[in-house]
């Protein structure tokens, strides 16, 4: 199972500050995010980075999450 | 597999790595031979220019380029209609993404300039001199409008508005507004937090519009060929950049675009999008010709992307013994014409280096007429810090703490989780800040008017997408291909890589800058990224060299490949193998490689997780002029963490180079704009930016905690060091003159009217 740090911006939604899914990977996870939340991935947007226990990815659609994983979804980074 | 190198390199012994050999192409850039963008001609070359909005902020309502086109020698006119009209959306992607349509109308105004320099249309002619005729010639109907020119004037009631569509993201139902987007980010309690703490301190901290300073303006060259091939010369920080920005702004394919890096004269961020590129190959096809534009000085001032003016309201709560336990930022950030600043770095940035448990930040994006701001060296984080690492100044004297020690007291370390959600695996700030405590510098004596600052930065890091080939010739040499414009040494760190992983001496390896169709695809060069990602993706196609090269001794010896290591170079029977042979070093195999197999060329790609946080604290002395409000620096040292510093001449130059530039934020540098939107001081002599005879000396401490997410424990150098100078400065005018200055620069006439209040 991840932990899913919900963005202050997204509570609303969730109704809570971090939820618990089961996902294989940040895709996966997406979508179930969007099955419990619909709306989830509108709010989100197309670029965003996320980041996986600690380690801050943008383009992570197949990174796959351990059970434990902590994740949580950013603006997106790049820098200059 | 290869055998030498695993884990984060922590009991490596590297013969290599650390070293200081120099650059592969610095005899070519000390003699003047190096081609930069502008340095490329072609004999039946057009010259392109820009026509510029003399407006900040107008509606375009007609432009007439006839009598432009009828001047013997002016080839083409092009205008926005001569571009797709594309889509808003925000597209996917890190580096690569953002809204394209936003993005092309940057490059081009449509229906309106959104500030002074805006391009609304170019022309082609066989000499500068005629396009700057017909450029004269072009008329253009304007229907001047009411510009914004701060975040003041973008947010009040009845503001002219920049784009009628534009809508505040994360908020419900804002109607039309200059605020792009709104973003919060929350730990813990915060009012909880500060009906805790026992004393409190809050300010607004102001900085302004400044460029990034690089050497060389933009160049580009396009030449299209009958078939719809174009090829572009260009002097940037991602030619798969150009490309990508190019096709997308064109309407073009990404295979009818080449794109070829020039050397490049700094960019510093600056040089990571696009400007006259697309309209050099939109000239080019209309044209049939190859189609030259260099942008002036004025130019680079008044329409490329600078940093943007910020607002940060910084509110801290500590217990009597300087524990935080409670912080407050609200953030403004000036993105310019369009939206896009890096308002969501500078709130998480904000108090990350510290562990407090309730925080509350939002931050906001806010169009004003000014140009589209880009990128610069961690944007978004130096403002944010000017406002944190002042707050934190005034903490310590208030509480009469030491500011190191009150740093160390709530300093971020492996485990810390940051307001934005990420925790941090092991970083190096507390090492930082114990160099700090430690140093000579911290305790040297001072004199009249004189004062000592000391402050923190910290910066992320990114990896993202990155490719290497490694080619092995016959002799044992090797050359490293990527696809990364050298700005800061990058060379020498890829071939100390591949150096490293081979065994072979560093300049038997040759580093080469690749095109999009000659290197894999690699993003920018930024985001302290490279020696980090293409770097290791130079040590994976290494290691493919290597498993290679164990494979051809297995042949020569007639053994199972398995039986055979490869270490220092060389190619040995495995221990317990029961294999007796000489060890076949890399000049040796490759000698025989045609008879073996054939060539040998290693390749790898990465998108790699771990690029471990910066952090560094510098210390900065100051002595204020009290007549004059003059302030002199006179000695500065840069402690950060690398990580593992591969070139530390390149690491200290990047330290160095982020403090210069964030001095001269602090001191001198602001854009200055009349009533009327209009740039008053677009040229280096008005714009002043710090040489080398205005600063001392920078020294440098290199701190090395390994970044576990690495081989060799890199970690990301280039960004870090210009967060912390802005506040190190001002910390130091306090501490020189009691005066605490919340808004940049700290210029003379500022300085002194604070002195005589």
């Amino acid at each position: 199972m991840a932990i899913v740090l919900i963005p202050p911006a997204m509570r609303a939604l969730t109704g809570a500050e971090r939820v618990t899914l089961a996902a294989a990977n940040v895709r996966a996870l997406l979508g179930a995010l969007e099955t419990r939340y619909p709306g989830f991935a509108d709010a989100l947007g197309p670029r965003f980075a996320v980041s996986i226990d600690g380690e801050i990815r943008s383009d992570a659609d197949y990174d796959p999450l351990a059970d434990g994983s902590e994740v949580a979804f950013l603006p997106p980074l790049a820098g200059g | 597999m290869s055998t030498n190198g695993s884990g984060n390199g922590v009991d490596r012994k590297y013969k290599w790595v650390g070293t200081r050999p120099i650059r592969h192409d610095g005899v070519d850039k000390v003699t003047g031979k190096a081609n930069f963008g502008a340095d490329l001609s072609f004999p039946d070359m057009l010259w392109g220019k820009m026509l510029r909005s003399p407006h900040a902020h107008a509606l375009i309502k007609r432009i007439d380029a006839s009598k432009a086109l009828a001047i013997d020698g002016v080839k083409v006119v092009a205008t926005g209609a001569d571009l797709p009209d594309l889509a808003s959306a925000e597209t996917e992607g890190g580096e690569g993404g953002g809204n394209m349509r936003d993005l092309a109308h940057n490059v081009m105004a449509r229906d309106k300039a959104l500030y002074h320099g805006h391009a609304v249309a170019a022309v082609a002619a066989l000499t500068p001199e005629l396009a700057d005729q017909a450029l004269a010639a072009i008329e253009v109907e304007y229907e001047v409008l009411k510009p914004v020119l701060s975040i003041e004037e973008a947010l009040a009631p009845n503001a002219p508005i920049l784009h009628r569509d534009l809508r505040t993201k994360g908020v419900k139902d804002s109607g039309p507004t200059n605020v792009a987007a709104r973003i919060p980010f929350v730990k813990g309690d915060v009012a909880k937090g500060f009906s805790e703490a026992e004393h409190v301190v809050e300010r607004t901290y102001r900085t302004q519009t400044v460029h990034q300073g690089y050497i060389e303006p933009h160049a580009v060259v396009a030449r299209t060929n009958p078939d719809g091939q174009s090829v572009v010369w260009c002097c940037t920080q991602g030619a798969f950049v150009v490309r990508a920005y190019c096709a997308a702004v064109l309407g073009l394919e990404l295979s009818q675009l080449k794109v070829i890096p020039s050397e490049i004269g700094g960019g510093f961020g600056g040089k990571t999008t696009v400007y006259t590129e697309p309209i050099a190959v939109l000239l080019s096809r209309k044209s049939g010709r190859p189609v030259k534009m260099v942008m002036s000085r004025e130019e680079v001032f008044r329409a490329t992307g600078p940093a943007g003016a910020a607002k940060v309201e910084v509110k801290l709560g500590a217990k009597r013994d300087g524990t935080l336990v409670a912080a407050q930022a609200r953030l403004w950030y000036e993105a310019g014409g369009f939206p896009g600043s890096p308002f969501g770095a500078g709130s998480m940035t904000v108090f990350a280096p510290y562990d407090v448990p309730n925080i509350s930040i939002e931050g906001f994006d806010v169009v004003v007429n000014k140009p589209k701001t880009a990128a610069y060296r961690a944007p978004g984080a130096p403002q944010s810090a000017f406002a944190t690492e002042q707050a934190l100044d005034e903490l310590a004297r208030e509480l009469k703490l030491d500011p190191i020690e009150l740093r160390l007291k709530n300093a971020a370390k492996e485990g810390t989780q940051a307001a934005y959600g990420a925790k941090f695996a092991r970083i190096g700030f507390v090492e930082t800040l114990e160099a700090a405590k430690k140093h000579p510098h911290y305790r040297a004596p001072l004199g009249p008017n004189q004062g000592r600052g000391i402050a923190s930065g910290f910066w992320f890091n990114v990896g993202m997408q990155s490719s290497a080939e490694v080619h092995l010739a016959e002799d044992g040499t090797a050359t490293v291909i990527t696809g990364n414009p050298d700005i800061g040494g990058s060379r020498a760190s890829m071939a100390i890589c591949v150096a490293e992983e081979l065994g072979i001496d560093v300049t038997k390896v040759r580093p080469v800058v690749g095109d999009t169709e000659t290197a894999g695809y690699c993003d920018l060069t930024g985001g302290s990224r490279v020696t980090f990602a293409t770097g290791l993706a130079a040590i994976e196609a290494s290691r493919d060299i290597a498993q290679q090269l164990r494979e051809r001794a297995a042949k020569i010896w007639g053994s199972d490949v398995a039986k055979v290591e490869f270490v220092d170079g060389r190619c040995q029977p495995a221990k317990g193998s029961g294999l007796d042979h000489a060890p076949l070093s890399v000049a040796d195999i490759a000698k025989q490689m045609a008879r073996t197999g054939g060539p040998i060329n290693g390749r790898a790609q990465v998108n790699p997780r771990g690029a471990g946080p910066g952090f560094a604290t510098h210390l900065c002395d100051v002595q204020v002029d009290p007549d004059t409000g003059r302030v002199d620096v006179l000695r500065y040292t840069a402690i950060q963490d690398a990580g593992r510093a591969v070139h530390p001449s390149y690491v200290e130059g990047q330290m160095q180079g982020g403090a210069s530039q964030g001095i001269g934020w602090a001191l001198n540098e602001e854009y200055v704009f009349d009533q009327n939107g209009v740039l008053e001081n677009a040229g280096f002599l008005d714009y002043r930016m710090p040489v080398a005879s205005d600063l001392p000396m920078i020294d440098t401490v290199v701190i090395e905690v390994p970044n576990p997410g690495h081989p060799y424990g890199v970690r990301g150098v280039g960004e870090t060091p210009i967060v912390a100078p802005l506040a190190a400065v001002a910390n130091a005018i306090h501490a020189a003159t009691g005066k605490r200055m919340t808004e940049l620069p700290i210029s003379p006439p500022r300085l002194l009217a604070a002195l005589q209040q």
